[in-house]
């Protein structure tokens, strides 16, 4: 699937959804289901910086297509990574790039793309475009 | 008489909702909200007598030159200074720090020594973390008890004829403990060592008095205590004063200049370089105006009230710690919820319109002697009510619903 198409059926899944609390309490279950990282990967390295709760994000390349994992201490910033993480996990390096996040504004977490957020939400997404571009750069 | 409905009617953010329901604001001890009275002198300084002070011959430069001295007054009054030149507007608390630290880069030598205490603020941190590196002086710290209070017995051992600057919290930030800043300041005084308090938690809960506590510096910012932000003061004796030197040039602070040499202003202004924020420091003056008709009397008991309900109700919530159980301390609150995050605690109350702070709250050594990555912190004003602790209360119920 094109991460447009994933972006979409991810506004629709939360359409769903009459107020924040069962937008919210979908997050959670999402933040409680994943296991998203290895252990040998939770390391200081691989911290961003910025971020109220700690947030651990690990990328590989296989078949020319990029996969992430990443893991919390909170559980609401789990569960943004792992709507990220479907969106821009198993795409192409160029695709995550050429991406936008709109998607973000209209299933109803706008407020968690403001600078002053302390999940760090925009560091996540600019780490991911930054290995994006790094992996892009070494198929080149 | 204290009527907390009649003074909710002065603070119009109040009357707010976020997210659709009533603002619960329990994060004062970051910045307290401002009541109209204060509005009201900042919109009339803009609309009636705008200009810049100390120079200018005509009347609106004079009028806002004696607007602006007269809040000097009014805050010398208020912390009981010997002579209003011992009252420096600055943009707050840090900015007051930094300028003493600054100063003493030129007195300490190396091996001279500092002592801060485990409870401090970044901004009480790192400035003398700065200074020892030009200097060559050794930063010591007090350690904390379990209670989150300062261990006296310890700063008695680390005080010494080395000892040349104490600088201490008066009331964390994070914990909202009240040091024993009597006793800190009097074995400081019995080595020759200059103590500076950090005041900017205290003074929006009490009121104090430089010349009773004996201390060579005290700061306060002015957005603590219901007035603007980026306004501040700086109280230091009159002889620590004319010892330190400039911490900015330019205008303002010099008596004459040319080439060769300038010779610096009088007190206060060798320390006020530059055009000040003159609109925020008339407010400051208003907002200790309107603090004082208050009365801290009746403040302090209020909010010990608020303190005491708050501490009881959520104490009730299973699985809920509050960390600082001082017996002495103001109306703040720093809790967690066993096995939840803080983030995610507050994240879910701002959803509910209530404001908290989460995180480390800028005393990251707090934390880690805890062994956590931070509280939520609720923090009370003598405008909030026990409905709305009522609120936080349901509201962390609920949260800890969600999350566990």
């Amino acid at each position: 699937m094109s991460i447009n198409d994933i972006q979409n059926e991810i506004i629709d899944e939360f359409s769903m959804f009459e107020d924040w609390e069962e937008r919210y309490q979908y997050m959670i279950d999402l933040g409680k289901d994943l296991p998203l990282i290895e252990d040998q990967f939770k390391t200081d390295s691989n911290i961003i910086k910025g971020c109220q709760s700690k947030v651990w994000v690990h990328a590989e390349l296989k078949d020319d297509k990029i996969f992430f994992t990443a893991d919390s201490d909170a559980i609401i910033t789990k569960g943004i990574i792992a709507i990220l993480i479907r969106v821009f996990s198993n795409q192409r390096p160029k695709d995550i790039i050429e991406s936008n996040t709109d998607f973000i504004e209209k299933i109803g977490l706008k407020e968690h793309l403001s600078p002053t957020r302390a999940n760090g939400l925009v560091s996540m997404i600019k780490q991911l475009k930054m290995y994006a571009i790094a992996y892009q750069t070494q198929l080149n | 008489m204290f009527n907390v409905e009649d003074i909710r009617k002065d603070f119009p953010i109040l009357s707010r909702q976020v997210n659709g329901k009533p603002l619960v604001y329990f994060d004062n001890a970051a910045t307290s909200q401002t009541p109209q009275q204060v509005i009201d002198v900042i919109v009339d300084y803009y609309s009636n007598y705008n200009a810049n002070i100390h120079r200018g011959v005509h009347a609106l430069s004079q009028e806002a030159t004696d607007k602006y001295e007269q809040a000097r007054h009014i805050i010398q009054k208020h912390f009981n200074a010997r002579f209003a030149h011992e009252i420096i507007f600055t943009s707050g608390t840090t900015h007051s720090i930094n300028l003493v630290a600054n100063g003493f880069s030129s007195i300490l030598n190396k091996g001279d020594e500092i002592i801060v205490s485990a409870l401090e603020h970044h901004s009480n941190i790192v400035p003398w973390q700065m200074l020892c590196e030009r200097t060559g002086a050794i930063l010591k710290v007090i350690p904390m008890n379990q209670e989150g209070e300062l261990i006296m017995s310890e700063y008695d051992k680390l005080i010494s004829n080395n000892t040349k600057l104490v600088f201490v919290n008066h009331i964390s930030n994070a914990l909202g403990t009240i040091n024993p800043i009597e006793y800190i300041i009097e074995k400081a005084h019995q080595v020759g060592a200059a103590v500076l308090i950090d005041g900017a938690q205290a003074c929006p809960h009490l009121k104090p008095d430089v010349q009773a506590l004996d201390v060579d510096f005290y700061v306060a910012s002015a957005h603590k205590m219901c007035g603007p932000t980026g306004e501040g003061m700086l109280y230091g004796k009159e002889a620590w004063l004319k010892k330190l030197p400039p911490y900015q040039g330019g205008g303002e602070m010099i008596a004459e200049v040319t080439f060769e040499k300038t010779t610096y202003a009088e007190l206060p202004h060798k320390f006020e370089a530059g055009t000040p924020n003159i609109c925020g420091g008339i407010a400051f003056g208003a907002a200790i105006d309107y603090m004082n008709a208050i009365g801290f009397d009746a403040i302090s008991k209020y909010e010990h009230e608020l303190l005491e309900y708050a501490t009881q109700k959520l104490l009730e919530i299973e699985g809920l710690k509050i960390y600082g159980t001082s017996k002495n301390k103001t109306s703040v609150i720093s809790f967690n919820l066993k096995g939840i995050h803080p983030y995610d605690v507050g994240t879910i109350l701002d959803k509910m319109g209530i404001a908290v702070r989460t995180g480390h709250h800028c005393a990251q050594p707090i934390m880690d002697y805890y062994k956590i990555p931070g509280t939520v912190r609720a923090s009370f004003a003598f405008y909030n009510t026990k409905t709305e602790i009522d609120s936080l209360v349901a509201a962390v119920k609920k949260a800890r619903l969600m999350l566990s």
